[in-house]
């Protein structure tokens, strides 16, 4: 155990004690495997009790949080896609407008210090603000929102079970949905029990792994398969010229860049890149082997592409596979209500 | 014995220096407070702000009218005649002027009695407070209650100023205008900073006294010339410019933004 993560422990020690004087709910762990890094988010600001988390988990799936009452989270986050909006490349919000990037999975979040493909939202618990007031999402304003919620019958005690205090308010409601988010980990690949020494890998996906680390592990690095910048790999210019990370940073040499997205859970999170135009993966090597194009910002590494082989790509899917990680997708404890 | 002898010097030393004090300016007393207003009076040229009825003409000859004006003003300070400076506690000096409701733009403030000859302020929210735990941002800093329009939660940071409004000049989107300047210097990057401080000499148009025992409380009284929005440094005009939703769009604003603020006079 590492310093901080015993911090961690004491720090969520502390939080029972704290929790206990006022109200009796039990205390939730998140779970941070050996082989992780240290968490990004501050729980000391948030400590998750199973009250606050169930009342998150009920918020993010109820369609009460849009403009008329049709979409929830859920509907974009799909807990069996890996909480992304499968089969669709660009995501349909309220009243079907389509918006203009994929939904991303809800997955190690605690672990991310930037949110969204561009990274313009740096704290997990503002995030929620964005969705619920997108014109393509939900259309929605919070302090309606908060008012809807104030007039429903369960709510009012949920929140006050949850956190012990009478009123309703942003802050309140933002907390809760980041506790759900942030309880949403996927940490039992096949690949996580190797390195735990726990399974062994088969000579395929070992091969696979050779390649990836060759290949892949310097931008989608280990274990969270991210290195948490904001990268141009090279796709077409889209036709809505979508700048990325340079609609943010207003910095020329950061479009065309996006985020490093982690390969965990890739079975289940198709279609592939910010605007889903990868359908599967033998599309997403094609594009490594030969569809980069030069655009402005082009990650150097990527200038001479990565010529995958088709004995590359057999093992590179074993191995890529080796992510993929079942008790996330269908954990109960994360599932609508 | 060390700190013995530190602390009485420090003890003579106030002592001394109260003396001083009092012997100088006679007629303040530094350890009580007294009221002080600031009010910001939103024009636009040389008439009152009506909001939604009234057309205006900016400088490049175009008629238009404002739906919307709320700005951000914090972080005040104020210098007496002794070069003292006052500086409003963090958790009291977060304002939200709102042109739709007039109680909102007269601030209130107690500070020690004095003549004070200048006023600083920042137009928005500074850095830190942009990136504070959400628990933190209450009131008319709250992004779910008072400051959800006044906040980009796409790109995570307050909006400092909003102005919007239509004209004719404009052909898309209903005529419609929106100017949201914002833009608090990047969280894990550096991004454009639209952050301004105003500083205005009030000596010159009357500097305000304040004292426990006035009967009125002294009002500083400021115009802030939309109008000047358009034309202060950088000519705005609706042909080229007429949605303004990010920190870069909104930097030759924000210029003319620190120019719109005059001391017009000060009721002792
Ligand atoms: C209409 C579909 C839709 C709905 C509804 C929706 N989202 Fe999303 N979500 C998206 C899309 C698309 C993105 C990517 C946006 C981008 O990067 O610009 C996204 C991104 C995210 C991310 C960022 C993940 C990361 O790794 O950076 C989180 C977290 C998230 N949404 C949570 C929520 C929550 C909470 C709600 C409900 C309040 C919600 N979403 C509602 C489509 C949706
Ligand atoms: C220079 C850094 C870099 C390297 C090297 C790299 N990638 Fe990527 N990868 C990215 C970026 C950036 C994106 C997101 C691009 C976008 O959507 O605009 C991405 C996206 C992906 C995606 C889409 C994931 C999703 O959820 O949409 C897959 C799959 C992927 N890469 C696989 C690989 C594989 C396999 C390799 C090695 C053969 C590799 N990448 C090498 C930077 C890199």
């Amino acid at each position: 155990m590492t310093f901080k993560k015993r911090m961690f422990f004491m720090v969520f020690i502390v939080g029972i004690l704290a929790c206990h004087k006022d109200h009796v709910s039990e205390n939730l762990e998140l779970e941070i495997p050996p082989h992780f890094p240290d968490i990004q988010y501050n729980l000391k600001d948030n400590a998750i009790t199973n009250d606050k988390f169930n009342l998150g988990k009920k918020l993010f799936y109820d369609p009460i949080l849009s403009a008329d009452n049709t979409i929830s989270c859920g509907s974009c986050h799909i807990q069996t896609s890996a909480f992304t909006h499968h089969g669709h490349s660009l995501s349909h919000g309220i009243y079907d407008r389509i918006g203009k990037r994929n939904s991303p999975p809800i997955m190690n979040l605690a672990w991310n210090n930037s949110f969204m493909w561009d990274g313009g939202i740096f704290n997990l618990d503002l995030l929620s603000i964005s969705p619920i007031t997108n014109h393509a999402e939900m259309d929605e304003t919070l302090p309606h929102i908060l008012q809807k919620l104030k007039s429903y019958p369960n709510y009012p005690s949920l929140f006050k079970n949850a956190f012990g205090q009478d009123s309703i308010t942003g802050t309140l409601f933002l907390k809760a949905l980041a506790q759900f988010m942030l309880m949403c980990t996927s940490t039992h690949s096949k690949y996580d029990s190797f390195i735990l020494k726990k399974t062994e890998l088969s000579p395929l996906e070992l091969q696979g792994y050779q390649v990836f680390k060759n290949h892949c592990n310097v931008c989608h690095r280990e274990p969270l398969f991210t290195n948490h910048e904001y990268l141009n790999n090279g796709l077409s210019i889209s036709s809505f010229n979508d700048l990325g990370r340079g609609l943010i940073t207003s910095n020329v040499n950061d479009n065309y860049t996006f985020k490093v997205p982690s390969l965990r859970n890739l079975s289940y999170t198709a279609p592939y890149m910010h605007d889903g135009r990868y359908l599967n993966l033998e599309a997403v090597f094609d594009h490594y082997s030969y569809g980069v194009q030069p655009t402005p910002n082009l990650a150097p590494i990527l200038k001479n592409r990565i010529p995958l082989d088709s004995n590359d790509r057999k093992s590179l899917i074993a191995f890529l596979n080796t992510l993929n990680d079942k008790s996330f997708l269908f954990d109960t404890k994360l599932s609508a209500p | 014995m060390k700190n013995l002898i530190i602390s009485s010097l420090f003890c003579i030393f106030i002592i001394s220096s109260c003396t001083k004090d009092t012997n100088s300016t006679p007629e303040y007393n530094v350890n009580q407070q007294g009221k002080l207003s600031v009010e910001f009076d939103n024009i636009v040229g040389s008439n009152n702000l009506q909001l939604n009825t009234a057309t205006y003409t900016n400088s490049s000859n175009q008629t238009f009218n404002v739906t919307k004006l709320k700005y951000f003003v914090s972080n005040f300070k104020f210098t007496n005649s002794v070069g003292a400076v006052y500086t409003q506690p963090q958790d009291s000096s977060y304002f939200l002027i709102d042109e739709s409701k007039p109680n909102s733009s007269n601030l209130v403030f107690n500070l020690p009695e004095g003549q004070y000859n200048l006023v600083s302020f920042l137009v928005g929210v500074d850095s830190l407070r942009n990136t504070l735990d959400v628990s933190k941002r209450t009131g008319v800093l709250d992004v779910t209650g008072l400051a959800s329009d006044m906040y980009w939660s796409w790109n995570s940071g307050y909006i400092f100023f909003n102005l919007e409004g239509t004209s004719s000049a404009i052909t898309a989107n209903n005529g419609l205008f929106q100017y949201h300047i914002g833009g608090f210097g990047g969280y894990n990057t550096v991004t454009p900073n639209n952050l301004k401080t105003i500083q205005l000499n009030l000596t010159a148009r009357g500097a305000p006294i304040v004292k426990k025992s006035n009967i009125n409380t002294p009002n500083i009284h400021l115009f802030v010339d939309v109008n000047k929005i358009f034309s202060a440094v950088n000519t705005i005009s609706f042909n080229t410019t007429s949605i303004v939703h990010s920190s870069m769009l909104g930097i030759p604003l924000a210029t003319n933004l620190a120019q719109i603020f005059t001391h017009d006079h000060t009721e002792n």
